[in-house]
């Protein structure tokens, strides 16, 4: 066993003093970081140049109450010049834009001869804001036509929310349905790109022991499986370091970054929203929606959530990982690895493609059920199902089936593991790695 | 003498090729073994085995009368054939664990590398990276970790290639010395100069199979062909070398000396010593060389291999 940790230990360090590790450990969290600033940065400044619509009413239904000036569109009444020479000093590029209202018999007509002149093609965020201006005056006018009090409509507004109750008593509601998703998509994203860049940590190692010779000297002081199950663990040790590492980084660097460039969160959500979307967020922030979203959060079953994530998570590296190892001791360099890792990188995706195409739409239909059994692809799908709330007994079916598998193919990767490393020269064939499954000892 | 190892039947199949067919060998204790055979002929096979790196079909391995399990891993120092070390690892750091994954203690594996650093002249090398040290240098360093612990075996397959002469000397010395103060030592070599020098019993594996095996004297002993090389002052050469032929069996000579002589190499038979053939010879001129034609190791070795094929 101490020999063991001499391995994991051994494995930990190398690969943490590594310069790309230390480099891409510190800098990933600044890319990410700074790639967000940038972004926030150039829309802010692209949200700062003011554009001034100047508008022609010939219909005199519109007043400046309706044309309210905005943080980035400010309106001008033109219609003592006429819409030709409005036009004109458009042209000259004075102003963003001129829009035309004429004076028609009936709201209807109006609706559609409303015109719009600018130099450049307007941005569709301009054009929304301008035609839900007159759609929302062109309703008012004609809910007055119909005698219809305008206070009695704002008042009537009622939101309904149906709550939604599965047997094993949980409540959920479409929030939480969405915030599940979120979870189990981060979740098994998560996964995938940790055995994706760790498990071909773990090849590399393989094959570096392999170039390097040393191979031969370290397998006469210990046992082939403990070599592979000691990088599996070391470099897996590593990998939750950087997480961790970037997790901290980001936040903090987040933090201090908002803080300086004083960005408003609720800012950047409402900026692109029509008024009605502003207004239902208005009132989803109000202090009873705060909480009730609060209380949803704690009623996930998070203790459940966290061990399930862990145990996928382990379970799905450690398979995983075990077959990058037998692909690495079974070739001598890099280049020969492709046509092995096909077949292990399939699953992978393929778990992720399911998950996002099913899960999310059916979380508890046959397809979705089917991939969170099947060992290779259960780490990713069960753990993207897993928010919805699966049974004990489902559970229990998709980890015990995870567990065989695992240990068989570990089982199965170290007996190529230990025949492969002493292994040089030829690029071994799918026949060849079968042969040295059968050798004895 | 008793035996370090005794290894009894060894059997071992890759699939349908056998590695190693029914070999036992008993290696003596403190003795230098030297074990010998074409390339491909099952060497580093048994090495293996012996390394527990990989499991015989059948057979068993004692050392030191005890059936070989994990634990004895700490008592064999192996330097393979195909070696090498971590290159982006610091030659300390590096030798400290190979220190510690063969059983040794942190504390107790710096003592000794200490000592074998200074012995060898090295310590300065503590904190370089192996890729940062000449190819001489990393095989230095290479050696100090096959033999730090101790061992009461250690296997040597191939150690002197890649060594250039003066550290093969200085390793081959070491190597000795280590035999001196007890261990048991297993060469695996093509290089014949080398058994001859070193090794005290042999073990010929050829084609999967040994074929010979024992003390290198008893060996040559054996292999003796009874023939004399033989150098004469005479003025009469052809006279002399007729009436050689008459009375011996002679063959054409195989070595040159200075002079004007007549070189012959004499075979006898059974019927005749070394003696009537050296008076014969004092009768007819000055005797100038007269040596026994002992069979080198690697004269054995061709001829044991032919006889095999």
């Amino acid at each position: 066993m101490s020999k063991l940790k001499l391995i994991i230990e051994r494995e930990f360090i190398a690969k943490v003093r590594n310069k790309s590790f230390i480099v891409m450990t510190f800098l990933s969290p600044l890319i990410m970081v700074g790639m967000g600033a940038l972004v926030y940065f150039l829309m802010k400044k692209n949200d700062e140049k003011i554009k001034t619509i100047v508008y022609v009413d010939e219909s005199k239904l519109f007043s400046k109450d309706d044309f309210k000036d905005t943080k980035t569109i400010h309106y001008k009444d033109f219609t003592t010049d006429g819409i030709v020479a409005t036009k004109k000093k458009v042209e000259e590029g004075n102003y963003y834009g001129a829009l035309y209202i004429p004076k028609k018999d009936s709201l209807e007509i109006l609706a559609n001869s409303i015109e719009f002149y600018s130099k450049d093609s307007p941005g569709l965020s301009v054009m929304n804001s301008i035609e839900n201006k007159i759609e929302r005056k062109l309703r008012n006018e004609k809910l007055n036509n119909f005698g219809i009090d305008l206070e009695k409509i704002n008042a009537s507004r009622i939101q309904s929310d149906i709550k939604m109750f599965n047997f094993s008593g949980e409540e959920s509601s479409k929030l939480i349905n969405g915030l599940k998703i979120g979870v189990g998509a981060i979740a098994g994203y998560f996964l995938m790109m940790f055995v994706m860049i760790y498990g071909t940590s773990v090849m590399r190692s393989v094959i570096e022991e392999k170039t390097s010779r040393i191979i031969e000297v370290i397998v006469s002081s210990v046992k082939p499986f403990q070599l592979m199950l000691g990088k599996i663990i070391g470099n897996a040790s590593a990998g939750l370091l950087q997480f961790i590492v970037w997790g901290i980084l980001i936040s903090v660097l987040g933090l201090v970054l908002t803080t300086i460039l004083g960005v408003d969160m609720s800012e950047i959500q409402t900026a692109n929203m029509t008024p009605e979307q502003l207004e239902a967020t208005k009132q989803a922030a109000s202090g009873d929606k705060m909480q009730l979203i609060l209380q949803e959060i704690a009623r996930l079953p998070l203790l459940k959530l966290f061990i399930l994530f862990i145990f996928y998570f382990l379970g799905g590296y450690m398979l995983y990982s075990s077959l990058f190892a037998a692909v690495g001791a079974a070739v001598d360099n890099e280049t020969d690895t492709q046509q092995f890792m096909l077949p292990i990188m399939l699953p992978l995706i393929l778990g992720v493609y399911v998950g996002f195409a099913t899960v999310i739409s059916d979380p508890h239909g046959p397809i979705s059920v089917a991939f969170s059994y099947i060992p290779l692809t259960s780490p990713i799908v069960m753990l993207m199902r897993v928010p919805f709330g699966v049974s004990w007994g489902e559970l229990a079916i998709s980890m015990s089936l995870l567990v065989i598998t695992f240990v068989f193919m570990v089982w199965l990767a170290a007996k190529i593991y230990r025949v492969g490393i002493l292994m040089y020269g030829k690029k071994p064939t799918y026949k060849d790695l079968y042969k040295w499954m059968k050798y004895k000892g | 003498m008793s035996n370090l190892l005794e290894i009894k039947n060894i059997v071992k199949k890759y699939g349908d090729y056998t590695a190693l067919n029914d070999v036992s060998i008993n290696i003596p204790k403190g003795s230098v073994y030297g074990l010998l055979g074409p390339n491909g002929a099952g060497k580093t096979s048994l090495i293996r085995i012996i390394n527990q790196i990989t499991m015989p079909d059948s057979g068993s391995i004692l050392l030191d009368g005890e059936t070989l399990a994990s634990k004895h891993t700490a008592d064999i120092g192996y330097l393979p054939e195909e070696r090498g070390l971590y290159k982006s690892m610091k030659v300390g750091e590096q030798a400290l664990y190979l220190a510690q994954l063969k059983g040794l203690s942190k504390s107790e594996a710096k003592k000794r590398l200490k000592y074998w650093f200074e012995k060898f002249d090295i310590s300065a090398w503590w904190g370089k990276k192996i890729e940062e040290l000449s190819k001489g240098m990393a095989q230095k360093v290479q050696f100090i970790v096959t033999v730090m612990h101790n061992p009461k075996l250690l296997i040597f397959d191939e150690p002197f290639s890649g060594f250039d002469p003066i550290n093969a000397q200085l390793i081959a010395q070491e190597i000795l010395k280590l035999r001196d103060e007890g261990a048991t030592i297993i060469f695996s070599i093509h290089r014949m100069e080398s058994v001859e020098e070193m090794c005290d019993e042999i073990a010929l594996i050829d084609k999967s199979n040994k074929i010979l095996d024992g003390n290198l004297n008893d060996i040559k002993r054996e292999f003796r062909t009874n023939t004399y090389q033989v150098g004469l002052t005479t003025s009469n050469k052809k006279e002399v070398e007729l009436a050689l032929q008459e009375n011996f069996s002679v063959l054409p000579p195989d070595f040159k000396l200075l002079g004007d002589e007549l070189t012959v190499n004499v075979k006898l038979d059974k019927t005749k010593s070394a003696n009537d053939l050296l008076s014969f010879l004092t009768t007819r001129g000055q005797v100038q060389h007269f040596v026994e034609l002992i069979p080198s190791a690697n004269d054995i070795f061709i001829e044991a291999v032919n006889k095999n094929s």
